[in-house]
């Protein structure tokens, strides 16, 4: 209510500013005087807009716009990473100066690099040195720092706890208990009269989010994840064979035949309206989850996503988004600028407070104002500091081939089209092909 | 007759009609430009593009590769499939779309109170933008929370709830479905025009003599109206042929429901592979071409006999 009408109220001085520079514009003309040029400059920031991303993005912006004088305008983009990357490349194909600053996945910056600045002379060293190097390593491409880290994501596992409490079930270890409690808590729950309850959902619609699934699930197994350390194709394992066939158990007893076509968005509309035990996400949904108008506020647990087996680990595919500079800017310098203020540690502790965006400072996992704000981002440290990095480096502009083989090879799994060990097989001479034999 | 069409031939034009025929040529100029410019320019480019290896990356490094594209195109499974999808779309769609748009085209032709309320509110599905309407009818799909699901299962129709979008086997029943929804209304309002020319004299004299009503509509009406219906039918295949919104929006890049634009799409843009793609969009332009042709042909054999 209050910012609506700060909103209202600041749209009204915006207004009367304007008239006041029309008439301002028509004095100089009327005068024929020259009128000086205004020293602010106006950038424009792509954000994403998935859960309160615009929101937090659009508050940090006029922070600085605020700070410096400037204006910043926020482009929306779509929420679905592949859609954001063609858009992007259209955009930057285009050597459009259009947007300043670029929001970019962590598997971006090998096929984007050539249309970024480099960072690293903007930002001194000490800053960038207080963040993951991993991140920073995998934004450094040729030399070249692409991109700041803004914030990092691994996939978690979220849980009921009020049903959890209610069959006297602990939060799983591996993925058979996982699929155990989730078989006995849906059949009791659905004898009781809640027949629309779900076991488990995720992500599993054609698109790189299954990418993301499927890699945790072969990872934990001890798969792998695709490309083995001489850059050649190893998905075709027993490990990754009883990965997905485990998880093509799961569709139409423990999870919905629907989930094949559940992006991140749709597995949370049915896991936050309180119609699935547990459900496969990223961190943002842990502050959805618990806002003022969610039916299942105060119930949710976060965990580390399921063991693939006693001798298996704890996998959470490295996911997360950096700001980057474009070559194409009119004002490199500013929108640099903007760049470290937006990837600074105060920004991240306030997105982290406001909206659980895991910051990619390791110091900021020990702030105890962020750890009240998100109680597991201390617990799950270890599962953001070592998520399991997709193979976009290796695979480099291939990268989107490699995973839409991937992620249709499993969908194919799970569907019942095909049987694991002839869908992975397959994949795994498709990708001999596209890499050359490990050469990509 | 002959004689003076040759004669016509031979004769130097007058300087009045030669006047003429210079003035059509200003006004139709900026037309053929301008079309030269949005519709010629960026075919030819995609065809040379089709010949080549060309990334979106860098399209000034691509180097001429002959028909290897196209090869590589008639190899891959997955295109066939995007083409059978395509033409189960178009097929059963357009034929759906025809026979209710009639049927609604022909209710709305009586007279009865409130005539013109109805014939604006039956257009509100093709108002609608698509990928609006896809978003709605994804949501009312959704197993878990969609409306179809509650409906059906409340009425004890099905036991277990259905996955609309996500089942190989419904994902383009369903697809086939909202189209329909979106554009019955369209192929209605293009035959209600068509009904509305027909000759009033021919009912009153089948009404005299006394004929059925279904021998009327099979042999006045169908007739009759059959200009109307083939423009109509090719408006909306060359539509449907090159669907791709809808698709996009309710099942992305899934291979189940993938039309030959999405195909090219993701060729294009997420595989950045301008070549291949440009192969795929060239292929899909000359499908169109073929069923235009073939129309055209069918047009024109009509009306000379």
């Amino acid at each position: 209510m209050n910012r609506r009408f700060m909103n209202f109220t600041g749209k009204r001085n915006q207004q009367r500013g304007f008239s006041a520079l029309r008439t301002l514009i028509l004095a100089g003309l009327l005068c024929g005087l020259p009128i000086a040029a205004v020293n602010a400059e106006t950038l424009a920031i792509s954000c994403g807009a998935v859960g309160q991303e615009l929101q937090l993005c659009k508050e940090g912006t006029e922070a600085w716009a605020k700070h410096t004088g400037n204006q910043v305008k926020v482009i929306s983009t779509p929420n679905s990473a592949t859609e954001r990357l063609a858009l992007y490349q259209q955009i930057l194909a285009a050597q459009s100066p259009e947007i300043d600053v670029f929001q970019i996945d962590i598997i971006w910056p090998g096929i984007l690099a050539n249309h970024f600045i480099d960072l690293a002379p903007h930002i001194d060293a000490a800053t960038i040195g207080e963040h993951f190097p991993a991140i920073v390593a995998n934004n450094t491409v040729k030399g070249k720092l692409v991109a700041m880290p803004w914030f990092t994501d691994a996939g978690v596992l979220y849980y009921r706890q009020d049903l959890l409490d209610k069959y006297h079930a602990k939060p799983p270890e591996t993925w058979s208990e996982l699929t155990a409690t989730a078989q006995r808590i849906q059949d009791a729950e659905r004898a009781a009269g809640n027949p629309r309850l779900q076991g488990f959902v995720f992500q599993a619609k054609g698109y790189e989010g299954l990418t993301c699934d499927a890699l945790e699930w072969v990872d934990s197994f001890g798969g792998g994840t695709l490309v083995g350390a001489g850059g050649k194709a190893s998905i075709n394992n027993p490990q990754a064979v009883a990965a997905l066939k485990m998880a093509a158990g799961w569709i139409g007893t423990i999870a919905p035949e629907g989930v094949l076509n559940y992006d991140e968005e749709e597995s949370r509309g049915v896991f936050q309206s309180g119609n699935a035990v547990f459900m496969r996400n990223w961190p943002y949904a842990w502050a959805l989850a618990n806002a003022t108008d969610s039916p299942v506020r105060g119930k949710v647990g976060v965990i580390a996503l399921p063991r693939g087996g006693e001798g298996g680990k704890h996998s959470g595919v490295l996911g997360g988004w950096n700001l980057a500079v474009s070559r194409y800017s009119a004002h490199p310098e500013l929108a640099a600028d903007l760049v470290r203020y937006l990837t600074s540690r105060a920004e991240q502790k306030r997105r982290a407070i406001a909206g659980s965006y895991n910051p990619t400072i390791p110091a900021l996992y020990k702030d105890a104002d962020v750890l009240a704000a998100a109680p597991f981002f201390g617990q799950l440290y270890p599962t953001f500091a070592d998520a399991v990095a997709r193979p976009s480096r290796q695979t480099g502009a291939k990268y989107n081939r490699v995973s839409a083989d991937f992620y249709n090879a499993v969908r194919d799994v799970l569907s019942g089209q095909r049987q694991a060990g002839e869908a992975l097989a397959g994949l795994q001479r498709r990708l001999d092909r596209l890499s050359r034999g490990g050469r990509w | 007759m002959t004689a003076s069409r040759d004669s016509a031939h031979t004769t130097p034009l007058s300087p009045l009609s030669l006047q003429r025929i210079r003035a059509a040529w200003h006004f139709v100029a900026p037309m053929l430009l301008v079309l030269a410019l949005v519709a010629g320019w960026p075919l030819l480019r995609t065809m040379w593009f089709s010949l080549t290896d060309a990334n979106l990356a860098e399209l000034s490094g691509a180097q001429f590769i002959g028909l290897d594209n196209y090869r590589a195109l008639f190899d891959d499974p997955d295109w066939w499939q995007a083409v059978r999808n395509t033409l189960i779309f178009a097929g059963i769609s357009v034929s759906l779309e025809t026979v209710l748009g009639l049927i609604v085209a022909l209710a709305l032709n009586a007279r009865f109170p409130g005539r013109g309320l109805l014939r604006a509110a039956i257009l509100v599905p093709w108002a609608i933008p698509t990928v609006v309407s896809a978003k709605m009818w994804g949501w009312m799909y959704n197993d878990v929370f969609g409306i179809f699901n509650h409906l059906l299962l409340a009425s004890s129709l099905i036991d277990v709830p259905l996955a609309w979008t996500a089942s190989p086997d419904l994902a383009l029943a369903a697809i086939i479905a909202v189209d329909v929804w979106k554009t019955t209304p369209f192929m209605a309002l293009l035959l209600l025009a068509g009904l509305q020319m027909l000759p009033r004299e021919c009912y009153e004299s089948a009404a005299v003599d006394g004929v059925h009503p279904v021998k009327v509509f099979f042999r006045i009406t169908l007739p009759l109206l059959w200009p109307a219906l083939a423009v109509a039918l090719i408006f909306r295949l060359l539509d449907a042929l090159r669907i791709f919104d809808l698709v996009y929006v309710m099942t992305g890049n899934s291979r189940d429901t993938m039309s030959m634009s999405v195909y090219a799409r993701q060729q294009l843009v997420d595989f950045q592979d301008v070549g291949y793609g440009s192969a795929a969009a060239t292929l899909l332009f000359l499908l169109i071409a073929l069923f235009t042709v073939v129309y055209l042909t069918v047009a024109k054999v009509g009306r000379e006999r």
